[in-house]
């Protein structure tokens, strides 16, 4: 591979790093913890663009397959986390609750 | 109906694995026939997961969705970038929901949550809560532009 | 060459456009305006890195792969956004407002 492509993967996936830092920072400091969730979501999509780029880097595009999944299990990972946070636990169907749980907010 | 969605997922498939072994087409052909049957079993096969109705609108909304995307974009940037207590001016608005069908509201409450600067927070029977980031968005956002944007028809 | 040089400008801009959505969430006062700087980057940032890679693969299965990477993103995005703000605001979670326009219907 050219060098001049070689480096500007290379210089996509140091920012990148840039932001996985500063959105790890917003979930470790974050007052509520709805910032922490939304910091954890922000870190997956940079994540799955970040394996797209380390595809290209490397040369193996098997990585893109892995990039896609992990797109999908992203999603999945949030929306349940997110309900174990508001109803305490995964079963319920949002329905039978007519008030959410008071939620912590830290 | 399922048959047809059969042959788009099989064809999804080949796409994805580009290997044309004997075997791994006997599992995709497995994996296919196991989809079918579980969402032939949940009853989602029909027109509302597969808005298929809606296809000749798809290049216009996807256009105008773009375009929109990309100068929000630009104008949470500046504000980003520039910031100071003055620049933003949070609020919360209530605007109408005209839209008759339920993948028509879906896919308004997508279109404002894709677009910075507003996200839908609740939505009602008739309105649509939205928290908007300042008031040229909300107020972009009241003149219902984006609405009639939106495709929004029934299968009939 | 010359598709090169648009690659190389569509990443580092892709890349620029990340750093600022990441500063943002750390500039915005509260949940909800951290919302639409979190935004940013699941679109705009997505599309031009994804768009700098699709011209790096060429017409091949790798960028069908990339496109649908894409897809993907800009279905489930709105859905995780719309979902936390509503789990903050049913939870009781305060905007800071500049203005209300509607009555504050907070459960209690």
């Amino acid at each position: 591979m050219l060098l001049e492509n070689y480096l500007m993967f290379v210089a996509a996936s140091l920012a990148f790093l840039v932001t996985l830092g500063l959105a790890l920072a917003r979930a470790l400091m974050g007052p509520t913890v709805y910032d922490r969730i939304a910091a954890i979501n922000m870190f997956g999509t940079k994540t799955v663009l970040l394996i797209a780029v380390l595809a290209f880097l490397s040369g193996r595009m098997d990585l893109l397959d892995i990039a896609l999944v992990y797109a999908l299990i992203n999603f999945i990972g949030v929306v349940a986390v997110l309900k174990l946070v508001v109803y305490g636990d995964f079963h319920s169907s949002g329905k039978d609750i007519t008030k959410p749980v008071k939620v912590d907010q830290r | 109906m399922a048959f047809k969605y059969g042959v788009f997922l099989f064809m999804f498939w080949l796409l994805l694995s580009g290997h044309f072994e004997p075997l791994l087409l006997g599992l995709g052909l497995a994996s296919v026939m196991l989809t079918i049957f579980l969402t032939k079993r949940m009853y989602v096969i029909d027109h509302e997961s597969y808005p298929l109705h809606l296809s000749s609108r798809l290049p216009t909304f996807l256009v105008y969705i773009f375009r929109e995307i990309v100068s929000a974009n630009i104008d949470v940037i500046k504000r980003i970038m520039t910031f100071s207590d003055s620049s933003i001016s949070p609020r919360l608005i209530e605007i109408p929901l005209p839209q008759k069908t339920d993948l028509g509201r879906a896919i308004y409450a997508n279109a404002i949550t894709l677009t910075p600067g507003t996200v839908s927070v609740e939505l009602t029977k008739e309105t649509i809560i939205v928290h908007a980031l300042t008031k040229e968005t909300a107020d972009d956002l009241s003149t219902g532009n984006m609405a009639k944007a939106i495709p929004d028809q029934d299968i009939n | 060459m010359i598709i090169d040089i648009l690659s190389w400008l569509l990443l580092v801009s892709g890349g620029l456009v990340g750093i600022v959505g990441a500063v943002g969430i750390h500039r915005f006062p509260d949940f909800y305006s951290r919302q639409h700087a979190a935004g940013i980057t699941d679109t705009l940032c997505a599309m031009l890195i994804l768009l700098g890679l699709v011209l790096q693969a060429g017409l091949n299965l790798a960028a069908f792969k990339l496109v649908l990477i894409f897809m993907f993103l800009f279905f489930t995005s709105p859905t995780t956004s719309h979902a936390l703000a509503n789990a903050a605001r049913h939870s009781g979670l305060k905007p800071e407002v500049d203005s209300t326009t509607i009555e504050d219907r907070s459960r209690d």
